[in-house]
C-alpha cells in the first residue's frame, strides 16, 4: 500500500499542479468573458441600444390614393380600383432566390418577372416591401394565403390600380401612370416616390398634372420582426389623398367627334372655347387603350404601338406638324394690313400663277381668279393674292405675326410633348439651313407651305384668337381642381375673354373674319357646300390643303391625281372653323392625314363638330347665343 | 499491472461507506447551483417564446427534473462499474457516431440525431463523456513515468481523434473543437509532457489549410465572419451582429424581464437553443450575465474541489474531465454569442433548449458527485 501510496502520490502532485494551471486559465478566460460583456454592456451599450431601436422600428410610408379625373360634366375620366397584390420582403436579400422560386411554383412568375423580383428584393431598403404580382384574382390570394408559412416575408396587400373608364377615347389626354422612373424623380425629393407600388404620370394629364393628383404621403411607424413582418403600430399620420380635376373637355362631344372621324385612318380635332381657352374636344386617331399601361405593358404591345404607322401614342393634336397651307392665309392678310401692305380696298390680279423670276408660282384655281381683295381673296382662297401680299408684307412681318397668333411656340395647355412646330423666320432660315432668306421662301409662307408648319392646337389657338376679337386667349384643360375635401365645382362661366389683347386693328379683323364667314356663306367660298341654314349655327371658316408630295406639272398631264398616289403621299386635308358668326364663342381645328381636300375631307367634320358643339351646351351659353336661341 | 500488496495496514482502508453516508456525500450546494441554473434556463426559455411556458420552458422544466433524478442515480454507482463500463459506452458511442453519419436525419444543415423510438439522441454527447471516461480509466492504469512517455500517449490520442474525426464529419465544429480540448485538458493533468502540446500546436497549424479544405462552406464563411465581421454584415456575419445589439442594448441591469425587442422580435436567430444567453443576458443585463457566470463558476470550483479531494486517480481525472467539459460548453457558447468565436453551435448547459445535451451534462454531473461520494474508494489498477 505503501508503494501504491506513493506512486499515487506523486501522480497527484503532478496531477494538482497541472490541474491548478487548467483552473488558472479557466478563470483567466472567465474574466476576459467578463471583460467583453463590460465592453459591450457597458462601454458601447448607447451604440447598440441605437442599433436595436433601429432594428425594430420602420417608418412605413403610406401611398396616397391618387386623385380622380372628371369631364366638365363630372362624367369620371380616371378613377382608382382596388388591386389585391402580392408584396414582398426579404431580410436584406436573405433567402430571395429561395422565396422567388417557391412563389413561381405557387402563382408561376417566369423567368423575366423572376429577374425582376429578384433584383428588386436585392435592392430594396429598410424592408420596404416589392411588389410581386398585382391585380390578383381571389384564386391566387387564396393559394398564397394558403402557403403563406412557407412565404416568410410575403403578404397580401390592398392597393388601388388606376382605371380610365373611356379608354382608347381618351387615351391621349388622360395618358397613363407607369412605375416612378429615375427621371422621374429628378427635382422631387417627395419621398412617397420611393414606395415599390407608387405610380408616377407618364403622358397626358396624368403626367401635366401629376403633383396635384398625387397627394401627400402618411407614415405609419411600426414595430417590425426581422423578417419585415409588422408586429404592432406605433403611430400612424394620416397622409393626404390626391386633389380630384374636373377637365374642360366634354366626354359626351369628345365621343361624338371620335364616332364623326373615325372612318379616317389619322387625324385631329381640336375643339376651343375662344372667350375662356377652355379646350371642349381634343381627338386624335387612333388611340391606345391605356389599360395595357395600368396593367403593365408587354415587349410586343409595346413594339406594335411604336412601329404603327398611324403612330396611335402620338397625340397628333398637339405633336402632329403639318404645312398649314391656305388656313394660313388670314395671317398673311392681317399681318398685310397691319404693316400697310395692302388696305381694304386693295385689289390684287390672279392669272393662275406669280411669276418670281424664272419660278412659277401656281394658283390653285388653273384659270385664276382675277382680280380681288382681301375678304374675297380669303373666301375664294386666291393664292396669287396672298403671293403678293406676303412679298409686299416681308417676311418679317408675317412672322411676328404669325406668333402673336399663337405659332411656332409651346401653348400653355401644359400637356406634355406638345410641338412648337415651326415658323419660319431670316434668322431662322440662316441659322438651320446656313442660307439667307429668299423672296420664294416668303411666297411660300405666304400660303402656309414651305418650311411653315404648325400643330392642330396652333390652328385652333389661331382661330380662336381671330374670333374672339384679338385676345391672346391660352388653350386651358383644367376646369377646376380640389382637395376630395373641398368642393369640386366648375368655377362661373366668363363671357368675356381675360387674355390680354394682342392689339389688332378690329378693322382688319372684321375684313379677315368676313372673308372666313364668306368661305362657308357665300356663292364664291370654297366651302359653301358647307352653309348653314339654321342662323343659329351660322358659323365662318377656312380649308386648306397642305401639300405632302408635288404633283408636278408632266404628272398632272399624265393624269396623276391625288385620288390615285398612295395614301402616304396624298395631301392632308385640313378645316378650321369658328361659331356662332354673330357671337363667336367655339373654334374648330380639323385635320385628316393624307384626306386630299380641306373642303371635301375635313370642311364636314369640322361643321358637324362645330354645329353639335354649340347644339349641346346650355351651360357656356353667350348672351348672344341666348338671344339666338330664343329666337 | 498488479494490485498493491495489500499489507497489513489495511487498517488505512476506509470503512465500507454506508447509504445514509453516500446521500450526504452528495454535493447537495452543487445541485443547488445547477438548479439555480436551470431555473435561469426556464425563465429565458418563458421570455424567448414570448412570455408562454410552451413550448420550451415547460418541457425544459420537466426535462431537468427527470435528468436530475438521473444524476442522482449515477451519482450513487461504484466508480468500479464506470471503470468496467468505460470501453463498451465508447465503443458504443462509436457506433452511433458512425450510424448518425450513414443514416443520420438532416436537422439544421448537419446530420446530429439518431431516432430511437419517440427519442432524438445525439451520439456526440454521449461520445463526449465516453471520451472522459476511457481517458479516465486509461490513465488510471498508467504509472506516471509511462504516463509522461510518447509511446503511451498514442492509444488515448486515437480515442480523442476518432470521435473528433467522426464529429466533423457531421459536420458539428463545436462538439469537434469540445471533444478535442476537454481530451487535451485531461492529458495534460493527467502528465503528458509539455512539448508534446507545443509539437501537436505546430501540427495543428500545418493541418490548417487542409482542414479548411474539408469544411464545409457555410463553416468556411463562419470562420471568415468571425475573422471579419464587416466582410457580411447581412449575411452570415448577421447572427453575430444581432446577438451583439441584443446584448449590448441590455446595457448594465437590462431591459427588464419579458422586455427585451431583439429576440422577441425574431431578430436572434436560435435564440432558445445557441442564442439564449442573449436572450437572457438583454433583459437582464450585466448584472444578470455575472450572476449566471458566477453559478457556472461555482460548479467549475466545485468540480476542481472534488478533483483534488478524490483517493484515486480514475475519480481525480473523471472529475477533472466533466469539470472541464462543463468549462468549454460554457465558454465556447458565451464568447461565441458576444463575437469573440466563430459560431459553432455550442449549447450553454442547463439553460439552452434541448433535451440530449442537458442529459449528458446532467449525467456527466453524476458522475462528477459519484466521484465525490465514492472518494476514498479503492480501485485496481487494471489496464
Amino acid at each position: 500500500m505503501k508503494h501504491f501510496r506513493k506512486g499515487d502520490g506523486e501522480r497527484s502532485g503532478l496531477f494538482t499542479r497541472r490541474a491548478l494551471l487548467l483552473g488558472g486559465a479557466q478563470a483567466v478566460l472567465l474574466t476576459a468573458l467578463a471583460g467583453r460583456l463590460y465592453q459591450l454592456q457597458v462601454i458601447e451599450t448607447q451604440r447598440f441600444a441605437t442599433l436595436a431601436e433601429e432594428n425594430r422600428i420602420n417608418l412605413r410610408l403610406l401611398p396616397p390614393s391618387r386623385g380622380l379625373i372628371f369631364d366638365r360634366t363630372g362624367q369620371p375620366l380616371a378613377v382608382n380600383r382596388n388591386n389585391f397584390r402580392a408584396m414582398a420582403t426579404s431580410d436584406r436579400g436573405r433567402g430571395a432566390d429561395v422565396l422567388v422560386e417557391r412563389l413561381d411554383q405557387i402563382v408561376g412568375l417566369g423567368e423575366t418577372e423572376k429577374n425582376r423580383l429578384l433584383r428588386e428584393l436585392r435592392r430594396s431598403r429598410n424592408a420596404q416591401p416589392v411588389v410581386v404580382r398585382e391585380n390578383l384574382g381571389w384564386e391566387e390570394v387564396a393559394r398564397l394565403e394558403f402557403n403563406a408559412p412557407d412565404l416568410p416575408g410575403v403578404f397580401i396587400d390592398l392597393g388601388q390600380s388606376r382605371d380610365y373608364p373611356e379608354g382608347e377615347l381618351m387615351s391621349h389626354l388622360v395618358g397613363y401612370t407607369g412605375r416612378v422612373s429615375d427621371e422621374d424623380l429628378a427635382g422631387r425629393d417627395d419621398p412617397v416616390l420611393q414606395l415599390a407600388t407608387m405610380r408616377f404620370g407618364k403622358k397626358g394629364v396624368e403626367r401635366s398634372l401629376e403633383d396635384d393628383l398625387r397627394g401627400r404621403a402618411g407614415a405609419v411607424q411600426v414595430e417590425v420582426n426581422a423578417v419585415g413582418r409588422v408586429v404592432r403600430e406605433l403611430d400612424r399620420t394620416e397622409g393626404q389623398p390626391g386633389s380630384n380635376a374636373l377637365l374642360t373637355i366634354d366626354l359626351d362631344l369628345q365621343r361624338f367627334v371620335a364616332e364623326r372621324i373615325k372612318d379616317h385612318q389619322s387625324g385631329s380635332v381640336v375643339v376651343m372655347d375662344v372667350v375662356t381657352g377652355d379646350v371642349i374636344a381634343m381627338v386624335s386617331t387612333p388611340g391606345f387603350d391605356p389599360s395595357t399601361f395600368a396593367r403593365g405593358i408587354t415587349q410586343a404591345e409595346w413594339r406594335d404601338l411604336l412601329d404603327n404607322p398611324e403612330r396611335p401614342l402620338h397625340n397628333k393634336a398637339i405633336a402632329g406638324v403639318y404645312p398649314p397651307g391656305s388656313t394660313y392665309k388670314m395671317v398673311t392678310a392681317l399681318a398685310a394690313l397691319e404693316s400697310k401692305a395692302i388696305d381694304p380696298y386693295t385689289r390684287l390680279p390672279c392669272t393662275g400663277f406669280l411669276e418670281l423670276g424664272n419660278i412659277k408660282f401656281h394658283c390653285w384655281m388653273k384659270g385664276g381668279h382675277g382680280s380681288t381683295n382681301v375678304t374675297e381673296a380669303i373666301a375664294a382662297s386666291c393664292d396669287c393674292f396672298f403671293y403678293e401680299a406676303a412679298r409686299r408684307a416681308g417676311i418679317d412681318r408675317i412672322s411676328d405675326m404669325a406668333q402673336r397668333l399663337g405659332f411656332g411656340r409651346v401653348s400653355e395647355l401644359g400637356l406634355p410633348g406638345e410641338s412648337a412646330a415651326n415658323q419660319p423666320s431670316r434668322a431662322w432660315k440662316q441659322e438651320k439651313l446656313g442660307k439667307p432668306w429668299q423672296h420664294g421662301d416668303t411666297f411660300n409662307l405666304g400660303i402656309g407651305q414651305g418650311y411653315m408648319t404648325a400643330t392642330p392646337l396652333q390652328l385652333a389657338i389661331m382661330t380662336a384668337r381671330i374670333a374672339n376679337g384679338g385676345y391672346e386667349v391660352q388653350p386651358n384643360l383644367l376646369l377646376a381642381k380640389a382637395t376630395p375635401r373641398e368642393e369640386l365645382a366648375p368655377p362661373p362661366p366668363r363671357i368675356r375673354p381675360t387674355a390680354p389683347s394682342l392689339r389688332l386693328n378690329p378693322q382688319h379683323l372684321q375684313l379677315i373674319r368676313q372673308g372666313m364667314t364668306d368661305v362657308v356663306n357665300s356663292g364664291h367660298g370654297t366651302a359653301n357646300h358647307l352653309r348653314q341654314r339654321d342662323p343659329a349655327f351660322v358659323f365662318a371658316g377656312k380649308t386648306g390643303t397642305a401639300q405632302v408630295k408635288r404633283i408636278t406639272e408632266r404628272e398632272r398631264d399624265m393624269g396623276i391625281t391625288q385620288a390615285s398616289l398612295p395614301w402616304h403621299l396624298r395631301h392632308h386635308a385640313l378645316f378650321v372653323c369658328y361659331g356662332p358668326v354673330e357671337n363667336p364663342r367655339y373654334a374648330c381645328a380639323v385635320i385628316i392625314e393624307h384626306g386630299m381636300a380641306g373642303g371635301a375631307t375635313a370642311g364636314p367634320i369640322g361643321r358637324d363638330v362645330l354645329v353639335e358643339t354649340i347644339k349641346r351646351d346650355p351651360s357656356r351659353r353667350t348672351d348672344g347665343f341666348r338671344k339666338m336661341a330664343s329666337r | 499491472m498488479t494490485f498493491a500488496p495489500m499489507s497489513g495496514v489495511a487498517l488505512d482502508a476506509p470503512a465500507p461507506v454506508g447509504f445514509a453516508e453516500k446521500i450526504w456525500r452528495i454535493n447537495w450546494g452543487l445541485v443547488l447551483v445547477l438548479t439555480a441554473i436551470a431555473g435561469v434556463g426556464v425563465l429565458a426559455l418563458y421570455s424567448a417564446a414570448g412570455g408562454r411556458f410552451e413550448p420550451w420552458a415547460a418541457r425544459h422544466a420537466v426535462r431537468y427534473g427527470s435528468a436530475l433524478m438521473l444524476m442522482l442515480v449515477v451519482a450513487m454507482v461504484h466508480p468500479r462499474i464506470w471503470l468496467a463500463l468505460a470501453w463498451p459506452i465508447y465503443v458504443l458511442s462509436l457506433l452511433l457516431l458512425i450510424a448518425v453519419d450513414v443514416i443520420g436525419k438532416i436537422g439544421m444543415g448537419a446530420q446530429r440525431w439518431l431516432v430511437v423510438g419517440p427519442m432524438q439522441i445525439q451520439p456526440s454527447e454521449i461520445a463526449k463523456v465516453a471520451v472522459i471516461l476511457v481517458l479516465a480509466r486509461y490513465y488510471h492504469g498508467l504509472r506516471k513515468e509511462q504516463a509522461s512517455q510518447f509511446l503511451y500517449t498514442l492509444p488515448p490520442l486515437l480515442v480523442i481523434l476518432a470521435v473528433v474525426g467522426l464529429v466533423m464529419v457531421q459536420p458539428d465544429l463545436g462538439t469537434a473543437m469540445m471533444v478535442l480540448m476537454g481530451g487535451g485538458a485531461l492529458l495534460f493533468v493527467a502528465g503528458v509532457r509539455i512539448w508534446m502540446f507545443l509539437a501537436a500546436g505546430v501540427a495543428a497549424v500545418a493541418c490548417l489549410p487542409v482542414a479548411w479544405s474539408f469544411m464545409h462552406e457555410y463553416q468556411r464563411k463562419r470562420v471568415l465572419t468571425f475573422l471579419d465581421p464587416d466582410r457580411d454584415p447581412l449575411g452570415a456575419g448577421y447572427h453575430i451582429t444581432q446577438s451583439k445589439i441584443a446584448i449590448g442594448s441590455g446595457g448594465l441591469f437590462g431591459k427588464g424581464f419579458l422586455k427585451g425587442t431583439q429576440s422577441s422580435l425574431n431578430f436572434l436567430p436560435e435564440k432558445q437553443t445557441d442564442f439564449i444567453f442573449t436572450t437572457f443576458v438583454e433583459e437582464w443585463g450585466m448584472a444578470g450575465a455575472c450572476v449566471l457566470l458566477a453559478l457556472f463558476s461555482l460548479v467549475l470550483i466545485w468540480g476542481f474541489a472534488i478533483a483534488f479531494r478524490s483517493h484515486h486517480h480514475f475519480g481525480r481525472l473523471l472529475a477533472l474531465g466533466v469539470t472541464a467539459m462543463m468549462f468549454l460548453y460554457v465558454f465556447i457558447n458565451t464568447a461565441m454569442v458576444m463575437g469573440l468565436l466563430p459560431v459553432v453551435g455550442v449549447p450553454l448547459p442547463l439553460v439552452s433548449n434541448g433535451g440530449t445535451a442537458l442529459v449528458s451534462v446532467m449525467f456527466a454531473c453524476g458522475l462528477l458527485i459519484g466521484v465525490n461520494v465514492y472518494r476514498d474508494a479503492q480501485l485496481p489498477r487494471t489496464r
